[in-house]
């Protein structure tokens, strides 16, 4: 899951450093995501993996590091089943 | 609970009524004309210990519930706008300090110096070269031996001139993103401010908010620890809609009172030749009553949020929330000035009469204008496209 997000997050996030410093747990914001191309990041992760998040998970918490969005991911895919 | 806490003021918006009236609006006009700061009406709050109203009792302040300040920015913008707004900005700088302040940390104690001496905090958010974006800073916090420095160049502080204290928002760090940022409290006596240009306006001219060179040296405990784009989005973006929307909500009643007396005194003298004006009277107050409705609403939302859990504050759902608020609100405000003006016709057009309109719709004007309404606009687009109730 991690891989596929980085994907999504190098492809959608804008960010201001290279991919290969790119971590699990780097703050994306830190690294220069915008709210805007956060939203941007949004739709393409509901879209790649055909989900959709709900209120309480769209914080900019949740969408602050590739670990926290497969994590958010992760946890409505057990709730959804196989 | 610290012992030495004061009372509550019985009714704080009926003493924020009584400042209004009594000692606001017999100055607004010259406060207006002048653009000068209305010290007559800020002291008369300080004296009434109404500038701590939003500090906890934690902190030694009289922990007014928020509906008390937003009735009391209401009752001080139905007398003086710029009263109003600066007691609104004022109160948001506190309420998010107190909201953020680790207990018994340097900023937990300055909130407390704040309450016992009433003293007036500004915000410096904005920022030349950030195109009005407050989620970004270009000076950054320079750690140095003892402390911290920064330099920033604002475009507006409002009443930066007369504050005790200012809630900076800088960048973390010389390397840090532009969005990475941290606020900083400090005290007027470490902070050199050099004034950049005059502060002429078509309205809210008592706010006095003209651009400064910020420098500033402090203890780096004066950082507040939470990052500022969480600052924003569970406390100074909420609090400053809400507050500056029963600001407007109080230019917008005032002008409407005074257009609902125009009509009274015309139909006394002649009753065929006032009834369109009465027509009109009864049309606009079908924009002020669902203004109204708006702004009450607004403010029952974040009464709504939990005191200890303010996660529902970080959903996009809630910022499109509070966001729609100013959006509608800002619209409104000099929609009903305007629709008043014409109920008056001439002597709403007049600058010297007991129905003058103009400048309830020029202060009006700055509502859409302070954090433009299109940027908020092209936010909510986005959060439109992703947040599932809206």
């Amino acid at each position: 899951m991690n891989d596929r997000i980085r994907r999504l997050v190098i492809e959608h996030a804008r960010l201001a450093i290279a991919p290969a410093d790119l971590h699990d747990d780097s703050d994306l914001y830190a690294c220069g995501m915008t709210s805007h191309a956060s939203v941007t990041l949004m739709l393409a992760v509901e879209e790649d993996l055909d989900l959709e998040f709900p209120d309480r998970l769209l914080t900019r918490e949740v969408f602050s590091s590739i670990a926290s969005i497969a994590t958010a991911a992760d946890g409505l895919r057990a709730v959804a089943g196989p | 609970m610290s012992a030495s806490a004061p009372p509550r003021i019985p009714a704080l918006s009926a003493i924020g009524r009584d400042i209004g009236v009594r000692v606001a609006a017999p100055h607004a006009e010259d406060v207006d004309r002048n653009a000068r700061f209305p010290i007559e009406a800020i002291d008369a709050l300080r004296a009434a210990g109404a500038l701590a109203a939003g500090i906890p009792t934690a902190f030694g302040g009289p922990g007014h519930p928020l509906g008390d300040i937003a009735r009391t920015c209401f009752e001080l913008g139905r007398s003086c706008a710029s009263t109003g707004m600066i007691f609104a900005m004022h109160q948001v700088q506190v309420l998010t300090l107190a909201r953020h302040a680790e207990p018994g940390g340097r900023i937990a104690a300055h909130l407390e110096r704040i309450a016992a001496e009433q003293r007036l905090v500004a915000s410096v958010t904005s920022e030349i070269g950030t195109g009005g974006d407050l989620g970004r800073s270009m000076a950054p916090v320079i750690r140095r031996p003892g402390g911290v420095s920064f330099e920033k160049r604002a475009p507006t502080v409002s009443y930066g001139a007369t504050a005790d204290d200012f809630l900076v928002t800088l960048r973390r760090a010389p390397e840090s993103e532009p969005g990475d940022q941290v606020a900083v409290l400090i005290s007027r006596d470490q902070v050199q401010l050099e004034p950049a240009g005059e502060w002429d306006t078509f309205g809210m001219r008592g706010t006095c908010s003209p651009g400064f060179t910020v420098r500033g040296r402090c203890d780096s405990a004066q950082v507040l620890p939470v990052p500022f784009s969480q600052v924003a989005a569970v406390s100074m973006t909420p609090l400053s809609h809400v507050l500056w929307s029963h600001v407007w909500l109080g230019i917008a009643t005032d002008a409407f009172d005074r257009a609902r007396e125009c009509v009274r005194t015309a139909t006394r003298r002649d009753p065929d030749q006032a009834r369109t004006a009465a027509l009109r009277l009864s049309q606009l107050s079908c924009e002020l009553s669902p203004m109204r409705s708006v702004v009450a609403a607004g403010l029952a939302d974040l009464e709504a949020v939990p005191e200890g859990d303010p996660s529902s504050l970080e959903t996009l759902a809630s910022a499109l929330r509070f966001n729609t608020l100013k959006l509608v609100a800002s619209t409104q405000a000099p929609d009903i000035c305007r629709g008043a003006m014409e109920v008056c016709g001439i002597s709403g057009y007049r600058n010297d009469t007991a129905f003058s309109i103009g400048r309830h719709l020029r202060d009006a004007m700055s509502a859409s204008l302070m954090i433009a309404n299109d940027r908020i606009h092209t936010t909510d687009a986005g959060l439109l496209l992703v947040a599932k109730e809206v």
